[in-house]
């Protein structure tokens, strides 16, 4: 192999044909507010743990959504159940649930 | 695909393109990166279309890398053209062709530039007088080399030796075109067909007898982009582009891509083989990359031009698995012999793609 | 002494108009261009909120013409001049004296293929919401090219809307709500199949409006907040899509079956001309200038030309029922003035 100083780079976009759904299609069923949620970041502003961490349940909204259900998971950790973001949800999604739900599969594995 | 879709939006994209009296000018990189080309044009015009063409010697860059390298200023790129221009008037012609895309580009911002803000034209006038004593005026026509072999594809058709066919199978051959940025992405207007969905080259192919390929990624960037290539630290990047492309044209099974532009046809070429070099990856079939051509190689193919003479062996990919395709009679021996038929000695030759030796033949 | 009322369209606009103003004890002449009345709402299957029948409203306004309004079908309008205080309103087959005008002569459909990178009538499995609809009227549900069911299915909101590049900056405003109703029935009518809404914003300002957005994502129907970038065409004749999720700040690609444009509403070119003829100045999106913003929605700057619907600007068939009845009484009371 010839070194030429430079290299290809890897290609960053999301390839939304190869995502894997099944986490996000079990989370709705678990819980099916979960795909009513409009992105407006409520939960994220209210959150204790938000405050002191990066952690935001929009985002991992939207790394369950896109199949990242590894991230989904650790970052489940962060949440510390306060139930704030639930109370403060202008979609009454049962945010507190869906954490749990996720910290379930966690333990479980259920796919 | 729907081929009337297409003729609707080329219909809004004609331009005029003179009939005869060319003042021609070549760019400053072809000549190194692919020789043959235009000499190959200049030998179409005047050969075997009979055309008028005027060159000359004093000729200077358009500053065009310069310029989009933010290391020329732009009154001096306007001065620089000023001066080019009036050459052309010198000569007595009026129909200014340059044989680069980014000249093209060039003159294209220029004269708009003018257009709309004629100060700058009179400013530029006088830098010109100042500094050269010159007078200057605008063409009555400016249209890039490929524009003027897109205007007589049907009259290269008419003598055609070779088409743009599988001799053994019959079929029409699977052509990727690309055109450059700066032929139509800054002033769709002003080329054949526009950006989208360009007529220029598929025009051409379509004269010839071959099949344009329409792949996802044929409006990506070729890789070339000053800012990709001129600092090697970037060069990953531009290797990048190249590489989606041919990743996305892959599937087709293109016979060879033909383009515009000095840079695509120069990156499309070589980042084949550094490709293949790091990362023993071939886009061609059995181990040999895709040739790239340029428009002038390809009409002087279908013409029945020396592939050596118009310099073909100095292509990275190499193009004798697409020659013999074509069921075009070439001389394998004199590859790699000069124009008086001396040896000009071997090139190293690539690890990871194939390259026709004589041993091969 | 009764007066005449010339009515320029026959949609939704402009069969209120004719409605109201007979009532209201005027001789009504419609003009329609056409061959039927109904304008643009006829060609739809179904409308927002409440995926009613087109069908229905049409045939509603159609019950409530009298036999004493004229209507002048297949009259396309050539000239109007103004003569004092009335107006002489000559098309191809007719020439009438009004003492007062009602343009209700609606808008166009923007021209997709303007957006050149979007491949419409170039690949064929892009199609715009007008196409989409008519699928529904013939089969129900979409289809694509070959006749295949798609399974995967991307609308593709605000060609023709906010985009300086097409020179159409304004929002249309009723293709939000639109999408997010054919999604809804794209997937009532295929279950099984995915289907994404490319958005930059969703704007629901209506009534039941935010009710049919939940109700779609309660379907499953992927809302992405990005513009499409570019179409390409790949294997099968599926389109290769290219946006960014820009709640992610990630770009993506993604392959589906068939896109649907969500093309906007546009000013009409046929307005152009009678607008010159009334010495009105069309307003910066090129629709009919109305004479004052709050206060007078259905007046143009010349005495006697009352002006309605979506030759003003995009609206919804309740704010064009809603104009055509402003329009109506501002009529008789100027008629009653004259």
């Amino acid at each position: 192999m010839k070194d030429f100083g430079f290299s290809p780079m890897k290609n960053k976009v999301l390839n939304f044909d190869e995502l894997n759904h099944d986490f996000h299609q079990w989370i709705a069923i678990q819980d099916s507010s979960f795909n009513l949620c409009i992105a407006c970041g409520t939960c994220a502003s209210t959150c204790s743990a938000g405050s002191y961490t990066h952690f935001s349940f929009r985002e991992l909204c939207k790394d369950i959504r896109w199949g990242n259900a590894e991230k989904a998971m650790k970052e489940s950790e962060k949440c510390m159940l306060c139930g704030k973001c639930s109370i403060a949800c202008p979609r009454n999604i049962n945010t507190r649930n869906i954490i749990k739900m996720v910290r379930k599969a966690a333990k479980t594995s259920p796919l | 695909m729907k081929q009337e879709g297409k003729k609707h939006i080329w219909s809004n994209y004609q331009k005029e393109i003179a009939e005869d009296r060319y003042f021609y000018v070549r760019s400053c990189i072809r000549q190194t990166f692919f020789p043959g080309s235009e000499n190959t044009f200049l030998k179409i015009l005047r050969e075997v279309l009979g055309k008028d063409v005027h060159e000359s010697p004093n000729h200077t860059t358009c500053t065009g890398i310069g310029y989009h390298c933010e290391v020329v200023p732009f009154a001096t790129t306007q001065t620089v053209v000023a001066r080019n221009f009036a050459l052309m008037r010198d000569a007595g012609y009026q129909n200014y062709t340059p044989s680069c895309v980014t000249s093209f580009g060039i003159y294209t911002e220029i004269l708009d530039t003018w257009q709309h803000f004629p100060a700058e034209k009179e400013k530029t006038r006088a830098f010109l007088k100042q500094a050269t004593g010159r007078e200057f005026e605008e063409p009555n026509s400016l249209a890039h080399t490929s524009d003027i072999i897109y205007k007589f594809r049907n009259e290269i058709a008419q003598k055609a030796k070779y088409q743009l066919i599988n001799s053994e199978t019959g079929e029409p051959l699977k052509i990727v075109e690309h055109i450059g940025c700066h032929y139509a992405k800054m002033f769709p207007e002003k080329s054949v067909g526009g950006a989208e969905y360009p007529n220029v080259l598929a025009g051409m192919i379509d004269a010839w007898g071959g099949n344009v390929i329409d792949y996802p990624e044929r409006r990506h960037c070729c890789g070339f982009g000053f800012r990709q290539y001129l600092i090697q630290a970037n060069r990953g990047y531009s290797m990048s582009a190249s590489k989606k492309k041919f990743e996305s044209m892959e599937a087709y099974q293109p016979d060879f891509i033909i383009t515009n532009c000095p840079g695509c046809n120069y990156f499309l070429d070589r980042w084949q083989y550094v490709l293949a070099e790091t990362e023993q990856k071939t886009y061609g079939s059995n181990g040999y990359g895709i040739p790239v051509l340029t428009y002038e190689e390809v009409a002087g193919l279908v013409l029945g031009f020396d592939p050596w003479e118009m310099g073909m062996q100095m292509h990275q990919i190499d193009v004798e698995p697409l020659l013999k395709k074509m069921g075009i009679k070439y001389n394998a021996s004199e590859k790699f012999k000069g124009p008086q038929g001396q040896e000009l000695g071997l090139p190293e030759f690539p690890e990871h793609v194939k390259f026709t030796t004589q041993s091969d033949n | 002494m009764r007066k005449t009322v010339a009515i320029i369209g026959g949609g939704i606009t402009g069969m209120e108009a004719a409605i109201q103003i007979n009532k209201l004890g005027h001789t009504v002449h419609v003009f329609e261009k056409d061959e039927k009345l109904g304008g643009h709402v006829a060609q739809w299957d179904h409308v927002f909120p409440n995926q009613r029948k087109a069908r229905e409203i049409i045939n509603e306004l159609t019950c409530q013409i009298s036999e004493e309004i004229n209507i002048h079908l297949s009259s396309f309008v050539e000239k109007i001049s103004q003569i004092d205080d009335s107006f002489v309103i000559k098309s191809d087959n007719n020439e009438l004296k009004a003492d007062a005008i009602v343009l209700a002569s609606g808008f166009e459909l923007f021209s997709a293929s303007k957006k050149e990178e979007y491949g419409y009538g170039i690949f064929e499995n892009v199609i715009t919401s007008v196409d989409l609809e008519r699928m529904f009227v013939e089969k129900g549900h979409p289809f694509m090219r070959n006749g295949e069911i798609p399974q995967r299915i991307a609308f593709i909101h605000c060609v023709g809307s906010r985009d300086e590049k097409v020179k159409r900056t304004y929002c249309s405003k009723v293709c939000c709500i639109t999408a997010v109703k054919q999604a809804i029935e794209v997937k009532e009518s295929i279950p099984e199949a995915s289907v994404y809404n490319l958005y930059m914003d969703l704007r629901m300002f209506g009534p039941g409006y935010e009710d049919m957005y939940q109700k779609a994502q309660q379907k499953g129907i992927t809302f992405i907040r990005g513009r499409l970038s570019e179409a390409s065409e790949v294997e099968n004749n599926r389109i290769l899509i290219k946006t960014e999720d820009t709640l992610s700040s990630r770009p993506i690609k993604m392959t589906v079956d068939l896109i649907v444009l969500m093309i906007g509403i546009s000013p009409s070119l046929a307005n152009n001309q009678i607008l010159s003829d009334l010495k009105l100045e069309p307003n910066k999106d090129g629709f009919a200038e109305i004479a004052d913003d709050h206060l007078s929605p259905t007046h143009s700057k010349v005495k006697g030309v009352f002006i309605a619907g979506a030759c003003t600007g995009p609206c919804s068939i309740t704010d064009a029922i809603n104009a055509s009845r402003s329009a109506s009484v501002e009529v008789h009371h100027y008629l009653n003035q004259v």
